[in-house]
Parts: structure tokens; sequence; C-alpha cells
């Protein structure tokens, strides 16, 4: 699957195309398919979003998740504080990071 | 310290509200992001992988506790209650806003700072001796020299478009703890028939082609100081690769052209350069010089120190160094707990040391590109009281200069640019090294950690240096022994195949093992690296 991402221009968090919106949460995120460049362009001229870019993902039974490192550090936070993640009760959120 | 003059707040001040219209422009849609983003770099304001980084610059490192506070603020108000020190004794604040950024600036500017030049292809902070002013082995105090580029850089309309960044480092000692000769000029305050003048390096640093400086010069008199300096700089403005980013920085020219070529360029446009007089009045630079005179230390304080805590006296020992006034010492507050994150500090944390800086240390405090915080003018009547302060705030770690000082990038946990975790791997090696007794044994040990071939975490010029790269969408870290950032420069040399996160770890106790069974009476770990090669580690390592 592919999924389309960037960082919100105010906050600067990182964003995951939901299929109509932004959201914040990986798990929300949308496989783009063929579509991706097209939404892209589309969400550059809305300026939402900085630097939108597709990348690569997989279906998990927990649902989307980017195949690369960095975009799967992206997509929870900063593997060294598990308190700043988006999941900061949550001890196992960062399991499938690494 | 030196204070703004109305010129400097004015500038400043100019700044913020030139970048607040920016960001509003940028936030009402009237600007695009590849419009917007030359603007917002010129202001230290990154999009890392999380959110927007601020780098905000503390010139020469020298801060004063007024200004020490301000930061916490910001990392209080605006951020996530913390900041990290940087490499290049600059503070980045990890979580940040863009709607406010404007506010940030103009707190910033409220007490005499900025983040103006903290990216960019200009020059950067200048960097400095984190012991200036107090080292005893130094001949002169280099920040002024020091204030005095950042005037000069500050804006300057012919150096605002370089081929790449800029890097300069001002000492004045011999012993070199600011990495003078990894900048792309290194200038050495330097002792001549009783006269002071400056050596100029050039052309060394670090990164994907790390190259150390040679000497082009080893006397400029002071008063043409700016006037060299200028002409190192238009030449390489002139003939740097602009064509190629991987071959823009002055260490690519320096090397291409050779050290002998380069001088003699360097010569002919001083010659024109000095003509056009650019350098200050001895007046000017006196009144700035001014501004760096000595706090007023009492030399009849007591020089005893009681030694019966037997904790105290270890960080005492490891933590304190001599000052050139009797009676007085230099604490470094080490920011590298076993298991922290080297170089970040709460808004707790930084008003504390804020605060010790103001009531022990002549309201001073610096930050050290090994990403720690001195307090230079202490009374060694005073050390048991701050020590204590300290260690209530889990700041008294007696770790300077051992193998758990480690410098180490942010990495990707943060940056955008990284290809490998550093911080993970610090916490690791500061943990299986957590036995002090074990790291006082290896004694003098740098440990520096890079996430990428940009080398922010110094790799190169670590006793042991550690490079995180992408190997298949895997971490990898490579292994480097033998380099130094000091007086003894040199650079490491990769012991060969890397290693995963947890193999790095084995690999470097390997390492020390090899070390301890090689070493001679009083050598360091680089000395008995020098001088037993590299075959007898790599056969330890890889057998």
């Amino acid at each position: 699957m592919k999924l389309l991402t960037g960082n919100d221009l105010k906050t600067g968090a990182v964003t995951w195309w939901t299929g109509s919106d932004w959201s914040i949460h990986i798990e929300d995120a949308a496989d783009v398919g063929e579509q991706g460049e097209a939404i892209l362009h589309a969400e550059e001229g809305a300026r939402r979003v900085n630097a939108p870019y597709i990348i690569a993902g997989e279906m998990t039974p927990d649902g989307p998740r980017p195949a690369h490192i960095k975009d799967r550090i992206r997509a929870l936070g900063p593997t060294v504080r598990p308190d700043l993640t988006l999941k900061p009760a949550d001890p196992t959120a960062g399991d499938w990071v690494i | 310290m030196y204070k703004y003059d109305e010129y400097d707040q004015a500038m400043v001040e100019a700044r913020v509200a030139e970048f607040s219209d920016q960001v509003r422009r940028r936030l009402a849609g009237e600007i695009t992001e590849d419009q917007f983003k030359p603007l917002r770099l010129m202001n230290g304001l990154y999009l890392q992988l999380h959110a927007y980084m601020l780098r905000v610059a503390v010139p020469y490192g020298t801060l004063d506790s007024r200004q020490m506070r301000m930061l916490a603020h910001i990392a209080r108000k605006y951020d996530r209650d913390y900041g990290h020190f940087t490499t290049r004794q600059n503070i980045q604040y990890n979580w940040i806003k863009l709607e406010d950024a404007p506010a940030i600036l103009a707190d910033l500017a409220s007490v005499e700072m900025h983040a103006i030049q903290t990216s960019g292809n200009c020059i950067r902070n200048i960097s400095s001796d984190q012991f200036a002013g107090a080292a005893a082995d130094e001949i002169t105090d280099p920040r002024p020299w020091a204030e005095l580029l950042r005037q000069w850089s500050s804006f300057h309309p012919e150096f605002s478009y370089l081929p790449r960044k800029f890097k300069i480092a001002v000492i004045a000692a011999e012993e070199d703890r600011a990495a003078m000769r990894l900048h792309d000029i290194g200038i050495q305050i330097v002792e001549k028939d009783g006269a002071h003048g400056a050596a100029f390096y050039v052309g060394g640093g670090m990164g994907r082609t790390p190259m150390i400086a040679p000497l082009i010069k080893d006397f400029v008199p002071l008063d043409d100081l700016l006037s060299y300096t200028e002409a190192c700089l238009r030449v390489y403005n002139r003939y740097g690769r602009r064509d190629n980013i991987y071959k823009a920085r002055i260490k690519i020219l320096v090397h291409e052209i050779g050290a002998d070529e380069y001088r003699r360029q360097v010569e002919e446009e001083f010659a024109h350069v000095k003509t056009l007089g650019i350098d200050p009045p001895r007046a000017e630079f006196d009144r700035i010089a001014a501004q760096f005179a000595p706090p007023p230390l009492d030399v009849s304080a007591p020089d005893d120190v009681d030694r019966s805590d037997p904790d105290f006296a270890v960080w005492l020992d490891q933590n304190v160094a001599a000052h050139k006034v009797p009676g007085h010492a230099i604490v470094t507050i080490s920011l590298k707990p076993v298991g922290g994150i080297p170089g970040d500090a709460s808004s707790a944390q930084i008003d504390l040391m804020a605060d010790l800086a103001e009531t022990y240390s002549h309201d001073e405090l610096r930050v050290t590109h090994a990403q720690n915080i001195v307090l230079p003018h202490v009374r060694k009547a005073d050390l048991h009281t701050i020590w204590q302060k300290l260690d209530e705030a889990g700041l008294a770690t007696p770790n300077l200069d051992l193998i758990s000082d480690i410098i180490a990038c942010p990495g990707l946990d943060y940056c955008s640019l990284a290809n490998a975790r550093s911080i993970p791997v610090a916490q690791k090696i500061a943990t299986r090294f957590a036995d002090l007794g074990r790291q006082k044994e290896l004694g003098e040990l740098k440990l520096k950690i890079s996430g990428c071939i940009n080398a922010c975490g110094h790799h190169h010029a670590g006793h042991i240096g550690i490079l995180g790269v992408d190997r298949k969408g895997t971490e990898n870290y490579q292994l480097l022994l033998g380099g130094s950032g000091a007086e003894d420069v040199s650079l490491g040399a990769i012991t060969g195949p890397g290693f995963d996160e947890d193999g790095i770890v084995d690999a470097i106790e390997r390492v020390t093992d090899k070390y301890l069974s090689e070493r001679a009476e009083g050598e360091r770990f680089v000395d008995t690296f020098r001088r037993v090669g590299m075959a007898p580690f790599k056969e330890a390592i890889y057998g």
C-alpha cells in the first residue's frame, strides 16, 4: 500500500491522508494507491500541509504501518521519549516501530 | 559579558518584526512553503521529523542567568519543557509551533538573543573555548575577538549566500577545547615577541569529507584580524564549488587548490581588503573588550576544599577545573546522566543552573560543544554547596571526559536528515559502562556519535566514534577509532564492517578491554591506539 504524509503547517505535527482529510494518527491513514500524486498536488495547493510525500506502507492487524523506520518513528514519536509520543500511556505502543 | 548597544537591539527587533509578518503571510496562505522555507531557515526554524525545530544562537557559548532563564521559559511555555544543548554551543527546541515562532523570537530579543544565522549558507554562530576568561592556560580572553567577528558577520551582505555554511572558532589557549582545527576557519590567539596575534587555520571540518585545517598564516596582527578573515572568505566566496553541494565547503577548495595556492590568493586579497578600512579603530575594540573584563574575584579566597564527603570528592576530581585566579574553580555540569539523553535539560534544570550562575558564578554560564554547561567563576568555598544543589536536580554526574560523557546528535529520533538513531546507542553504552570505577579505570575517553554522515555528533573527532548509517532500511553503526578534536587533532579510522545497535555496544567493550590490556603507563585510550595501531583492535573486534 501507499501512504501520503506530511507535516501540518501550523504545528509541524506529522499528519496522514485519510482519504478525505488529514489525521495525526497513522491508524487513520488510507491507501492512496495510484492517486497519491494527484492528491499530493491538490493538497499542496490547499497549503495546509508542508512538503507532502508518498511512502510505502503495509497493512497489519493493527492498521497501516510505514515500511521505513524513519516514517515509523515519525508516526509515533521519538523512541527515547515514550512520554512525548502520541500514546504516552501505552508502554507497548512503540513495539512495532523498531 | 557583552551587552547589546542600540544597533544590536534595533537589528534584532527589526528581524523579529520582519519574520512575524512572514509567518503571518505563510499562515494566511499568501506564500508557499517553497517561498517561506528560506525565510524561516534564516531565523533558525527548521522542520524536523515531528515538528518545527528552533535553533537559538548562544554566541561563543556565553550566557547570563537572565538569558538562561529565558531559555527555560521558552521550553516551558512553547515547547515540551526541555531544551537540547548542541555541539555548536547552541540550544534547540524540538516541538515548536509555527504560530508561536514570532513570540519566541520576541522573547529572545528581550534578553539580547536571537536565532539569526543558525541555519543557511552564511557565517554561523562563532564558537569558542568554554573556559574563556577563566582558564589558567589562556593568554587572553578570546571572546572579544569572537564578539567582533559576530558583529562583522551578522547580516554581512557579501557573505549571506556563501557556497555553503561557514563555521568559525576562536581560542586563546594551547589546549584546544573548541575543536578549532575542525572548523572552516580556526583562529588561535597566540603570542610572538611579546605581542598578540592570530594564527589562521583554514579548511577544516567534519561531515562527509572530514579534514583538519592547515595553517594558512601563523601570525596576523590583531588589528588586521577582520581584514584577514574577510580575505579568507572572499577567496572562498569567489571560487567555492556552488555547482556541487558535496564539494561546496571551503575545505574542498583549500584541498583542491592546495594550502599554498589558497594562502597566496588570500594574501593577494588581503592586500586589497586592507585598503578598505574595515578593521575597527582600536578604541572600538577596546569598548567591546571592556565588556569582557574579568569579574571582581577575591584573590585571597580560601584555596582549600574539604574533601571529606567521598561523593563530592569524586565529582570535584572529575568535573572541576583550575581557574586562573587562586581560590576559584571552573565547574562543568554534566548533562550526561547514565541512561539520559546527551545535552537535554528540563526547564527546571535550566532554571537551577541559572540560579547557581547568578549566586555563585558572577552571573555567567557557558555551553560547551560537548553538550555540557559550565559555571566559569566559582569560589572553591562554594563548590560543596553547588554540588549538593546539582545532585538534588540530577545534574551532578561525575563523568566529564569519561566514556559516558558522550556527544550525540539528535539522530533519527528527531532529525529529518538522520539515517539512524544516536541517542539509544549513547544510552546503552553509558548504561553498559555505568560503573564509575570502571569509567575512571578507562580514563579520558571521548566517545562521539552521529546519526548520519553530516557528523553533527563529531564522530570523526571521537577517540571512539560511531556513525549511524541506513543499510537497506535497517540501522547500522560503523565504528571509528583514533580521532581527536583537541590540540592533538586527528581523524578517526573506520574499523571495518558495521554493527547493529547491540553489536556496536559489544564492539566498544571489546575495544576498551583491548586498550586496558595494551596500554602503557599513563596512556589514554587514544595514545595507546596511536602507538599500537588499528590491527590489535580489529583483531579484538572481529577475531
